[in-house]
């Protein structure tokens, strides 16, 4: 091993390292934008190695140069533009999108890799075909799934879950079609094989994605993600390189813990999320017994009860992010905040549309992050709150879900219900993802206010300063 | 089974467990912050991509050398630059506070602030 290649590979090493480090200063609000910095770092080493490593072996063409960069710099102008302009409740789809474009890329430095190798007709080694096979297979499927998720996040393609006699069995048949193919391969390299397995990988992805539906979008994401790092860790054992499988291998695992951390708090299982069937007919349970009555109330009823509260906890849910309510809320805990109403906010781990979509909204809104409780700090404090508001929110506030029987029984919940009293924001009597009636609407605690998310606190906040202001 | 592949294997499986360790410590505030930074690191197979570069050598393999350096480059500029931009928004205090109170003697009455803070 040349003196050249030991800088090298140490580099790398280091740049890994970065990561880590990186990842790891993101434990705690304070160091995270360091964290963020301290990554960075680590990738402009390893793409300045990487160029090193190029300029060193000195084999590149002129036209290798001029295609890798121009397409850095097409690539890096459409992901800087995006990343700029980008509104924070639309997030979820562009991190869709870096997976998909991170999973193509992967999925071309195996296809590219196997081209030369097959092209020069020498034997492929046996691991040298599993590692590319499994990286093309994930890439694709990542590819392709990501692009469909950010479509339904995005509003283009449907986000009800689409489905059709025999889907699974076209699933399935895909799946077979994908691995046997690939099988083959292992005897017998062919560049025809290869485009098989890429074209059923990516079908795959699309016919695996399409029938999830929109409510589960964020542990789909969380999941690509994960197979995004782990196609990249592949395509790091493709071309032997050490930052690709550290790296990759890093968003893996944390994208694996973070998806079952997702599920957990939907106590759903990811299989259950993947292979469909909830919400779609087969699970939903009709809840009895809700046949109460339900009483509306009027901003200004509204706007007093909570100027006269000395505790109010918000309860923001998808309906917020969805209205793009999130700079009203702040303006409304502001007054309430000044007039020396304590207020914080109560935070579903699967409020918004990604995990912990719901803190960047409002950070975002500039509400800072010590109001901002998580599930199991806020709620033993829902007893002592004069006032609960829910916006937006549905089945993290139904206390059907303590009871066994529902279709979201067992689900951890917020207890909005044991609130003095609760005013809940939202437009209809619509049912939740859950499909299922939500029984804290007819607590007789409970007051409803219809509106728009964005409408209503916009009215809320004016009745409060022009009646008790 | 040869040894880089062995040394290779031995390298994937110690990363994974450094992924988990470090990720199963971060609070729920900071999971969208997170997965985007997980999603820019995912972005090194731009180092990958650019040695694609270095054995093309027909029409093919420039094509798959170009989208799969915007792909990578892509993913990796707009991954941290969006996360910067979300991390920015992490603050203890909201910045609009000290001219906030300020501005209230402004409104004299309007405020009620005879009654002070009750909380």
């Amino acid at each position: 091993m040349s003196a050249f290649s030991w800088i090298t590979q140490l580099l790398y090493v280091l740049s890994a390292s970065c990561f880590v480090l990186g990842l790891h200063l993101m434990n705690n609000p304070a160091t995270a934008r360091r964290g963020n910095q301290v990554s960075t770092g680590g990738m402009a080493a390893a793409i300045a190695v990487t160029l090193a490593i190029i300029i060193h072996a000195g084999a590149i063409s002129a036209t290798g140069w001029a295609v890798m960069i121009g397409g850095a710099l097409v690539g890096s102008g459409i992901g800087l533009y995006s990343a700029r302009t980008v509104q924070m409740t639309a997030m979820p789809q562009l991190v869709s999108v870096f997976n998909a474009v991170g999973g193509g890329a992967a999925a071309l430095v195996g296809i590219h890799d196997y081209m030369r190798l097959t092209s020069a007709g020498a034997s492929v080694p046996t691991s040298t075909t599993v590692t590319t096979l499994l990286d093309v297979l994930i890439g694709a499927v990542t590819f392709s799934g990501s692009i469909i998720a950010a479509g339904k996040l995005q509003g283009v393609i449907t986000s009800a879950p689409v489905t059709f006699p025999g889907a699974r069995i076209v699933n399935l048949l895909l799946a077979v079609v994908a691995l046997g193919t690939g099988g083959y391969l292992i005897a017998t390299p062919s560049l025809l094989g290869l485009v098989v397995v890429i074209i059923a990988a990516l079908a795959f992805g699309v016919s695996m994605v399409m029938p999830i539906g929109g409510a589960d979008m964020p542990v789909v994401i969380s999941l690509l993600n994960a197979f995004t790092g782990t196609a990249v860790a592949m395509a790091g054992f493709v071309i032997n390189n050490w930052a690709l499988i550290i790296a990759g291998a890093l968003v893996g695992a944390s994208g694996g813990i973070l998806t079952k951390l997702m599920a957990d708090a939907m106590n759903r299982s990811i299989r259950n999320i993947i292979v469909g069937g909830f919400g779609t007919g087969d699970a939903v349970a009709v809840a009895g017994a809700s046949s109460g009555s339900i009483q509306s109330v009027a901003a200004d009823d509204a706007a007093i009860q909570m100027a006269y509260a000395s505790k109010v906890i918000i309860v923001p849910g998808y309906g917020l992010a969805a209205a793009q309510a999130q700079h009203e809320v702040a303006a409304l805990a502001d007054v309430l905040e000044s007039r020396g109403v304590d207020v914080s906010y109560a935070i579903h781990p699967v409020a918004g549309r990604m995990p912990g979509h719901m803190n960047v909204l409002l950070a975002e809104a500039n509400v800072p992050y010590p109001q901002l409780k998580e599930m199991d700090d806020i709620n033993p404090e829902f007893a002592r709150t004069d006032v609960a508001l829910v916006i937006g929110a549905n089945d993290v506030t139904n206390p059907a879900a303590r009871r066994a029987g529902t279709a979201i029984s067992g689900m951890p919940i917020l207890d909005v219900d044991q609130a003095k009293s609760i005013i809940v924001i939202k437009r209809s009597m619509g049912h939740g993802y859950a499909g299922i009636d939500n029984e804290l609407y007819t607590d007789p605690k409970t007051s409803m206010y219809f509106a728009d998310a964005k409408t209503a606190l916009t009215d809320l906040t004016s009745a409060i300063k022009t009646l008790v202001g | 089974m040869s040894t880089t592949l062995l040394t290779d294997l031995t390298i994937f499986i110690l990363s994974l467990w450094v992924g988990f360790e470090v990720i199963s410590k971060v609070p729920a505030t900071l999971h969208t912050p997170l997965m985007s930074a997980a999603n820019s690191i995912h972005g090194i197979v731009l180092a990958g991509a650019m040695l694609i570069a270095v054995t093309a050598n027909d029409a093919v393999g420039y094509v798959i050398a170009f989208v799969a350096a915007a792909f990578a480059a892509m993913n990796v500029v707009g991954g941290y630059v969006v996360t910067g931009r979300m991390l920015k928004m992490f603050k203890r205090r909201p910045a609009a506070a000290a001219p906030a109170s300020p501005a209230s003697p402004a409104s004299p009455t309007a405020n009620g602030s005879g009654k002070g803070r009750r909380a």
